[in-house]
């Protein structure tokens, strides 16, 4: 059992971050696009894309919230293992990991302040499902428009109203990933 | 090419770069402060550049660096075959080629695509730095977007010199948020960094700021109604390749003093003779 959990890290950690990361900022930088991310094996109900996210950006300096099914001991372990992230609630994390409704609500989490917007968390959001397709998508980063299955329009309405505060989204769903900046117009 | 310390910096480093990077991306033209590393080299080479470039890198680039334009300068040498050595990664001087393109002072004349990221070098990453020195005071300015003095700046330009006399490190507003220092590109550069394609990356060593532009940002210069911001540029052609319309230095060509106007970005130039245009100095 403890092998088991320990193993599905990356087996050649920088390289395998390297193009992670890569896949994460076109994703951020691009909203709406989807892109495959791969090299991590968590354990369920992690997706390996958000076990390659997380590999990839977490460590002991960003405390990580894991949301309702995400919270296993399987879960806990790989990632004290793997990464060393500090587990916390909520409101002190900078990544959290869940399902939508286990991530809920948003207004848990630090949205950052006016002089430090970057002070706010980043959701990793495990999908059960990954499309173009649902809302219509405009902002930095899309040359006209674009569609993504989000799982709530007029919650990331909220969210963007903030701008230049608010939440980051990592969409996660088997091995491909999307992103949703809050400086993305939904409708 | 050994996993350990791939380009140079620990995974850790690399991953807090790479947060800062996530954010810059989702507040276009906010600077996030990073944890800038010692490099190896002085930091007016670009140090704030190069742990960016470092942070994206992957082995399937081709990495091209340019210094005002060169790809030939010292500076741009040593970064290139720094990461040739500590990244085994593939460089290039062709910009179409390039998928990571490393700059300092310069946007390249050909358009950027959709598969590229341009990573500038950056001394001083704020543009309020010099109406207000203290940190504190201008992060204050930038959350409630208190942009007048720097128009005040501008227009003191004009009412001295009749026209905008700021040629380099134009300040720009991001959609219609935060303004921005370019870096110290030229002004001609100024509407490049608009609805560009490719994803452009600012890294401050020194200042220890990340920020960015994703691509197809709005970014516009700063400008009066009844003094539009004008890309201005040596009102000649190139003397080697013949083109109107790219930015050129003007270089002394022999003992007597005698001067031409050049291509400041080499490659461009030079793939445009090799297509045979030929400019009124050319041999
Ligand atoms: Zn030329």
């Amino acid at each position: 059992m403890q092998t088991q959990t320990l193993d599905g890290g990356f087996t050649q950690p920088a390289l395998q971050a390297a193009t992670a990361f890569r896949s994460v900022m076109e994703a951020m930088a691009r909203p709406g696009t989807i892109r495959t991310i791969t090299g991590a094996a968590p354990p369920a109900p992690a997706s390996p894309a958000a076990g390659a996210v997380l590999l990839t950006l977490c460590d002991t300096e960003t405390p990580l919230y894991l949301a309702g099914a995400c919270d296993t001991s399987d879960i806990r372990t790989w990632i004290a293992f793997h990464t060393g992230a500090p587990l916390v609630g909520p409101s002190a994390c900078q990544f959290a990991l869940g399902s939508w409704a286990d991530l809920m609500p948003l207004s848990d989490y630090p949205i950052g302040t006016s002089e430090y917007p970057d002070r706010s968390a980043t959701l990793i959001v495990e999908m059960p499902d990954l499309n173009q397709s649902g809302a219509t998508l405009t902002g930095p980063g899309i040359k006209d428009t674009a569609m993504l299955s989000l799982p709530d329009a007029a919650a990331f309405q909220a969210n963007g109203a903030q701008y230049p505060l608010g939440l980051d989204f990592i969409f996660t769903c088997a091995d491909r990933l999307a992103a949703l900046p809050r400086s993305t117009e939904v409708c | 090419m050994t996993d350990y310390n791939f380009a140079y910096l620990d995974e850790q480093t690399k991953r807090m770069i790479r947060r800062a990077i996530l954010k810059g991306l989702a507040v276009p033209g906010y600077q996030v402060p990073f944890a800038s590393r010692e490099m190896p080299m002085p930091y007016g080479w670009g140090t704030g550049g190069v742990q960016v470039s470092a942070a994206v890198m992957t082995t399937d680039d081709q990495f091209k660096v340019i210094d005002q334009g060169a790809d030939d300068t010292t500076n741009a040498v040593s970064i290139r075959s720094f990461f040739e050595r500590t990244a085994g990664v593939a460089t290039t001087t062709q910009t179409a080629e390039a998928t990571v393109i490393q700059t300092r002072h310069r946007i390249p004349e050909q358009d950027l695509t959709e598969d590229q990221i341009l990573v500038y070098q950056v001394p001083i990453p704020e543009p309020l730095r010099f109406l207000e020195p203290r940190e504190s005071e201008t992060r204050k300015m930038h959350s409630l977007e208190e942009y007048g003095l720097m128009h005040v700046k501008l227009y003191e330009d004009i009412s001295r010199h009749g026209h905008i006399a700021t040629s380099y490190a134009y300040p720009v507003k991001v959609e219609g948020r935060y303004v921005m220092d370019p870096s110290p590109i030229p002004k001609f550069d100024n509407p490049k960094l608009s609805d560009c394609p490719a994803i452009q990356l600012f890294g401050a060593g020194r200042e220890q700021r990340i920020y960015a532009l994703p691509p197809y940002t709005q970014v516009v210069s700063l400008d009066f109604e009844d003094h539009p911001f004008v890309a201005s540029k040596a009102d000649h052609p190139c003397g080697l390749c013949g083109v109107e319309d790219s930015y050129l230095d003007e270089v002394i060509i022999d003992d007597a003093g005698g001067r031409m106007f050049v291509c400041s970005d080499t490659d461009y130039c030079t793939a445009r003779q090799a297509d045979g245009f030929k400019g009124k100095d050319a041999a």
